[in-house]
């Protein structure tokens, strides 16, 4: 068996809200091989999105470990987990989380400003600007390229947060409810990106959805039911 | 680089951060301009005062005076004579002036300082004060041109346009005694009155007569009989030991009314007693009921004789009169000094207060002012003065430690006025303060966007302090510009307010300024920015802290 991509470890997280202990994950193990496309179901509640941000370094777990290419890294220092989150892991969200005072290249460009120096970042704004608008023309929002998020349509919008997840060439994407904000249609057209990408990039997708059509289109699918796993799957 | 785009791109979109800008300028230019027109007016009085008062002086202790002013400049000059560039011997008196200007007697106290105007204007800018030299200015409009050339040294002589105006007055009341003498002729009372021509009645006419006399000219006996006998006593002392003929008996030239002095004495000639008058003491200024413009009015003039009433030294003091004629008018532009100040002829001063030292014909003197090479020394002079004047008899300090009270309280102002307004800056401190807090909620979710690429919380929380110094540089910056231009056109606005409100908003008889006084000292501009940059700074901490506390998951969860 090839070593995992990615993989979740006795995962639990409980919410402490003022007296209340409120557990969310319960122990999951999750094992991602490298160019795999997962889909994550369940209810709400199920704690599945929970789930992707602790695999995501976006939160820490109470219990257990992320482990990244056989390497611990939940409990690193701030500093690191704040450059895996840029370098490693790309984000999509269900209702985009697109920087509402920049236009779609500076959205996509917020990775590489956030990662380098702002004289390094100068010195290769050209450079940078170039890959921006191909992965912009590759997600079909080259028209779009000078508009604020608050003039694009949902589906435009999404595909604004896939460019911009793409391009610090991550090796994760993880994409929580990508289409569950859009029409069945649009939806579908993210999830064809998404299919392209992992098939044509070889890129690890984790995604979250309630919709097990959507859900379908994935490799494997890990059913989530109060904290715990109930099934696994393989997809069509 | 994120940081900087955010943070120009905030400083584009919240206008409510227009509002924290906004007080910041306001505060920022507000202490500017207060600043720049104390500083102005500090400047200003200093100058003026400087002007009067020489860069060290020595005073001696008792108005008696100390004798032998020779020998002490000369003390001064082997401690310090390398540092010192002139020096003037004077004698500093309290004293009333009189004169009657439209048949009022007007008393003024004084003080009388008995100068040598050559010596005085090698330690002062004396011809700048006097009228002659300087002329009359208002603002920058001329009034009345100098009538003296600026080489000319000054000395106690009437220009001839003064002596011109002496010799009219005193022809003119030559002629008005003359025809009441001639009507007064006793047993032509009648015919007088029967003719129609009397202007006055007996008892008014009795009146009439020594006021006119006062200002100018005859001196009727009921003034003479005012002179104490003690003075008088002392006068004569002075003189007969002297040696010197009793020429000056001053008020013998004054005793015109008798028809004999008249044919020995010139009439136009001048008293001994000559005077540089404060102008404070002479005018005052009405509004012109024609055109509404403030007007200045001269009770009397250059050429006019007044009656200078003072102490002689020695115990106890008498009291001693003597009347002189104004040779010139002094104006400082200080009214504490302009409505204070009389400069008379040193040896004659001394002369009437018995400061003349019999045996040696030495007179005394109660202060020594110098003019320093440098400013600079003035501490070490002082202290090297002090060490040869003996504490008991002689105060030495520069011209700042004997105004000490008057400078310290400009000071003391303009450092309140500072806190107070400096407390203006951090209400807009703290109005940054609560904007913050509002816009880090507002971009909460931003906040947690940032994280999710990547961002450190050091990066999110330099966003929030860029921001707040970006408003402060921002508000500063305009408030600097605006400050500036405000004192630049300060008298411009001055007027324009005043064309508003039809009231004089900056009255030059109160403060004594043509135009308000302003003076831009650069570094105090650059302090007042920098500490507003600074509170708009530290009021962005706490809400910039939040901001980098804010745990990701629950940013992107807020709606």
């Amino acid at each position: 068996m090839p070593r995992k991509h990615i993989r979740a470890v006795a995962l639990e997280k409980t919410y402490r809200t003022g007296q209340h202990e409120v557990p969310v994950l319960k122990g999951v193990d999750i094992g991602v091989n490298r160019g795999e496309f997962l889909s994550i179901v369940g209810q709400s509640g199920s704690g599945k999105s929970t789930l992707l941000h602790l695999m995501g370094l976006l939160d820490s777990p109470s219990v257990g470990e992320v482990i990244l290419d056989g390497q611990r890294i939940d409990n690193l220092p701030f500093d690191t987990r704040d450059k895996l989150r840029n370098r490693v892991f790309g984000f999509i969200f269900q209702f985009y989380h697109l920087l509402p005072e920049l236009t779609v290249l500076e959205n996509v460009l917020a990775p590489l400003m956030i990662r380098h120096p702002s004289w390094v970042y100068w010195k290769r704004r050209r450079e940078y600007r170039r890959l921006a608008k191909d992965i912009i023309q590759k997600v079909g929002l080259a028209h779009r390229i000078k508009h604020r998020p608050s003039q694009l349509s949902g589906g435009e919008m999404q595909r604004a947060a896939i460019a911009r997840s793409l391009v610090a060439k991550p090796e994760v994407l993880l994409a929580d409810e990508p289409t569950g904000n859009l029409d069945s249609q649009t939806g579908q057209e993210i999830m064809d990106l998404l299919t392209e990408l992992n098939e044509v990039e070889s890129l690890t997708i984790i995604m979250v959805t309630h919709d097990d059509s959507i859900a379908k289109q994935a490799h494997r699918i890990v059913r989530l039911h109060e904290g715990r796993i109930d099934v696994l799957e393989e997809a069509a | 680089m994120y940081k900087l785009l955010l943070c120009l791109r905030y400083l584009r979109t919240r206008y409510i951060a227009l509002a924290s800008i906004v007080s910041v300028m306001l505060g920022v230019a507000t202490m500017i301009v207060v600043n720049s027109v104390m500083s102005g007016f500090s400047s200003e009085m200093r100058d003026r005062i400087h002007g009067i008062l020489a860069d060290v002086i020595i005073d001696s202790h008792t108005l008696d005076g100390q004798a032998d002013a020779d020998y002490y400049m000369k003390l001064a000059r082997q401690v310090a004579g390398d540092q010192i560039e002139a020096m003037t011997a004077t004698v500093e008196v309290y004293g009333l002036l009189s004169f009657e200007y439209v048949n009022e007697p007007i008393n003024r106290p004084v003080t009388i300082v008995g100068i040598h105007p050559e010596s005085k204007a090698q330690v002062g800018p004396l011809k700048d004060q006097l009228e002659s030299f300087a002329g009359v200015k208002i603002g920058n409009e001329v009034k009345e041109p100098p009538q003296r050339s600026r080489d000319e040294t000054p000395g106690w002589e009437l220009t001839p346009e003064a002596l011109a105006y002496r010799r009219e007055m005193v022809a003119r009341r030559q002629l008005f005694f003359n025809s009441y003498d001639n009507r007064s002729v006793p047993g032509d009372e009648s015919s007088a009155r029967d003719n129609g021509w009397t202007p006055f009645d007996d008892d008014v006419s009795q009146n009439t007569t020594p006021s006119e006399s006062t200002t100018i000219g005859p001196q009727p006996a009921i003034i003479q009989a005012g002179a104490t006998a003690d003075a008088d006593a002392d006068q004569n002392q002075v003189k007969t030991a002297d040696g010197t003929a009793p020429t000056a008996d001053p008020w013998e030239l004054f005793d015109q009314g008798d028809a004999t002095a008249e044919a020995t004495v010139d009439p136009t000639a001048l008293m001994p007693g000559r005077i540089y008058i404060g102008s404070g003491l002479i005018e005052f200024m009405v509004d012109d009921p024609e055109t509404g413009e403030p007007k200045t009015i001269k009770m009397v003039r250059t050429g006019d004789d007044v009656k200078i009433s003072t102490v002689t030294a020695g115990r106890p003091p008498a009291t001693t009169h003597f009347p002189a004629t104004i040779v010139d008018v002094f104006r400082s532009g200080m009214s504490e000094y302009d409505q204070n100040l009389v400069f008379c002829n040193l040896e004659f001063l001394q002369e009437m207060r018995g400061m003349i030292d019999p045996q040696t014909g030495k007179g005394r003197f109660t202060t020594i002012q110098i003019k320093l090479k440098d400013y600079a020394d003035s501490d070490e002079v002082v202290e090297k003065l002090r060490s040869v004047f003996p504490p008991g008899m002689f105060e030495v300090g520069t011209w700042e430690q004997k105004q000490g009270p008057l400078l310290a309280a400009v000071d003391i102002e303009s450092a309140i006025l500072n806190i107070l307004l400096f407390l203006i800056i951090t209400v807009a401190g703290f109005g940054i303060l609560a904007i913050f807090f509002m816009i880090v909620v507002e971009k909460t979710r931003d906040i947690g966007i940032l994280k999710a690429l990547g961002a450190s919380s050091n990066g999110v929380m330099s966003i929030f302090l860029s921001y707040g110094l970006a408003l402060g540089i921002v508000g500063s910056g305009v408030g600097v510009v605006l400050g500036l231009l405000f004192v630049h056109y300060i008298n411009k606005i001055e007027e324009f307010f005043t064309w508003l409100t039809g009231r004089k908003v900056f009255d030059e008889r109160i403060y004594y300024f043509p135009e308000i006084p302003t003076e831009v000292n650069p570094m105090m501009v650059l302090w007042v920015a920098f500490g507003a940059m600074t509170i708009a700074v530290l009021a962005s901490i706490l809400p910039a802290r939040r901001a980098a506390r804010l745990h990701p998951v629950e940013a992107l969860r807020y709606e």
